[in-house]
């Protein structure tokens, strides 16, 4: 099984709740999308060329001074509990890890070291991504672009006059950034104001999708907002942009929070301590279940009905209480009702240890 | 119809544009609207990527005078349409009108604005055997029966080797 805790950073410095607002947006990702010249898009080309653009950017990777002791994972050699695993955490995207309707392709690969990864055969040859804990999109477009200056000294990109860094899908070309914070809304949804914020966000050129990125579904009141256009705004623009409108949700949610409490005080703290009494005494916790509960001890955590429990154990238990962290911390692949007894188990140990 | 602005090129697209109180309507060819389609593109009625296959159906047809297949992958511009991925870098020149085109639908512009790119000097460059990229064409161009350019393409080759 695959040990993340041999990587630089455990694979796991994102969680540690340092950022700004990191009891509201748990992280911050930024994306840059690249292609080397020669060779077919990922999806075109074959096992072979994908293995030499493995070979070429390995060579590269190796020279790199703004990545330090990076670790190579290659995803296509690895059995699907582990690329699940690399998923969970956030270090893949579905797409690399062969977990979407097709099977992992030959040459995927991931250079990972602290806070940064390059994803190399996802869809695009390059995927580079800086991960950050709390709202830290200057901190993690710095660590991203310096690496992208590095890189693309050592391997040639694919870029046009016109249209920029060229991609396989047009909706990535151009800057080839696609920057996302992954935040907790729950005094919106409770509010019944989130639609609103969710619209306003699409006709401000934002998207807005589940935890786990396209396709993937709300749960606990997780959302993930990022840019929806890649071309003819500077990346500078694209991040203020973004900055600017998360501030603003963030504003929302603060004000929907305290609206709660004023109007409906018992009954949101009621609400709350009964998430927070079924996740220490449950026996068997489905993943949706623990979600809700954990999305509930969160804001209560937020709102100081809670005390003596960390943003970080609880970003920690939104990781690893999912279906392969379960597996590989007790060293095999469980079932779903296996794994809904070890969840249980595992929210209740953390919090128990807290509590004390 | 001539362009409203160069007063040279083929007018391809109508924009209308609101002035003070009045509306105006300029004729412009590609060129001028590629630069001017940075502003005035944006907030029109632009589809969400989400229906991204969708909006390639419906506004995409091939434009005049483009090679039916990129002639480094293959791709055509049919296979675009049906997934959504272009096949390789050089199927951005081979499609560009059709591309510009989608891509100020989807953009609201075509035109990159952010951090250019400067490639290294192949000097600088790592070795690539360049054999095995053109033995890889070789293959793409026997399966898409492009039997010219594998000849092409093996003359290549045997001068390489």
């Amino acid at each position: 099984m695959l040990d993340l805790s041999l990587l630089p950073d455990g694979g796991a410095s994102w969680l540690d709740a340092s950022g700004e607002h990191a009891d509201v947006v748990i992280s911050t990702r930024i994306r840059l999308a690249r292609n080397l010249e020669g060779y077919a898009f990922t999806p075109r080309a074959r096992d072979g060329e994908r293995l030499r653009i493995l070979t070429q950017v390995r060579e590269a990777f190796g020279s790199l001074r703004s990545i330090e002791d990076g670790v190579l994972v290659r995803v296509d050699e690895l059995p699907s509990e582990d690329r699940l695993l690399l998923h969970e955490r956030h270090l893949v995207s579905k797409e690399l890890a062969g977990l979407n309707d097709q099977p992992v392709r030959t040459g995927a690969a991931v250079y990972l070291s602290r806070g940064v990864g390059i994803m190399v055969n996802e869809e695009d040859h390059l995927r580079l991504q800086a991960l950050h804990s709390g709202f830290h999109v200057a901190d993690a477009f710095g660590v991203i672009e310096r690496l992208d200056a590095e890189l693309g000294n050592r391997v040639p990109y694919a870029f046009h006059n016109e249209f920029g860094y060229l991609t396989a899908c047009p909706t990535n070309v151009g800057t080839g950034l696609r920057a996302s914070v992954l935040i907790h809304l729950p005094g919106l949804v409770l509010t019944k104001e989130i639609g609103k914020v969710l619209a306003g966000l699409q006709q401000v050129g934002l998207t807005y999708r589940g935890m786990y990125g396209e396709g993937s579904e709300v749960v606990g009141n997780f959302f993930q907002i990022s840019n929806q256009t890649t071309l003819g705004r500077s990346e500078g623009e694209l991040l203020d942009y973004l900055v600017r409108v998360v501030r603003h949700v963030i504003e929302r949610e603060e004000e929907a929070r305290r609206v709660l409490l004023r109007d409906a005080g018992y009954i949101i703290e009621d609400k709350l301590w009964r998430a927070y009494g079924t996740l220490r005494y449950a026996r068997s916790l489905s993943f949706d279940e623990a979600m809700n509960y954990l999305s509930g001890v969160r804001l209560a955590v937020g709102l100081k009905l809670i005390s003596g429990l960390s943003v970080y154990t609880l970003n920690k238990l939104l990781i690893f209480s999912q279906l392969a962290h379960l597996g590989n911390n007790e060293g095999r692949v469980l079932t779903e009702s296996e794994a809904n007894v070890a969840r249980a188990r595992y929210v209740r140990e953390t919090l128990a240890v807290e509590a004390e | 119809m001539v362009c409203d602005l160069c007063k040279e090129g083929e007018a391809v697209i109508t924009l209308t544009e609101i002035v003070g109180s009045g509306v105006r309507q300029l004729h412009l060819c590609e060129k001028c609207a590629a630069e001017r389609g940075v502003e005035t593109m944006v907030g029109s009625t632009k589809p969400q990527i989400n229906n991204f296959l969708q909006t390639i159906h419906e506004q995409m047809p091939a434009a005049k005078g483009e090679p039916v297949q990129c002639s480094f992958c293959q791709a055509t511009l049919s296979d675009f349409r049906a997934t959504g991925r272009l096949g390789c870098a050089h199927c951005y020149e081979a499609f560009e009108s059709s591309l510009r085109d989608l891509l100020r639908r989807v953009h609201g512009s075509s035109r990159h604005i952010g951090r250019r790119y400067v490639a290294p000097l192949p000097s600088e460059l790592p070795h690539v055997s360049s054999a095995t990229e053109l033995r890889d064409r070789l293959k793409r161009a026997i399966e898409a029966e492009q039997f010219e350019l594998a000849a092409d393409i093996r003359d290549k080759l045997r001068g390489i080797e």
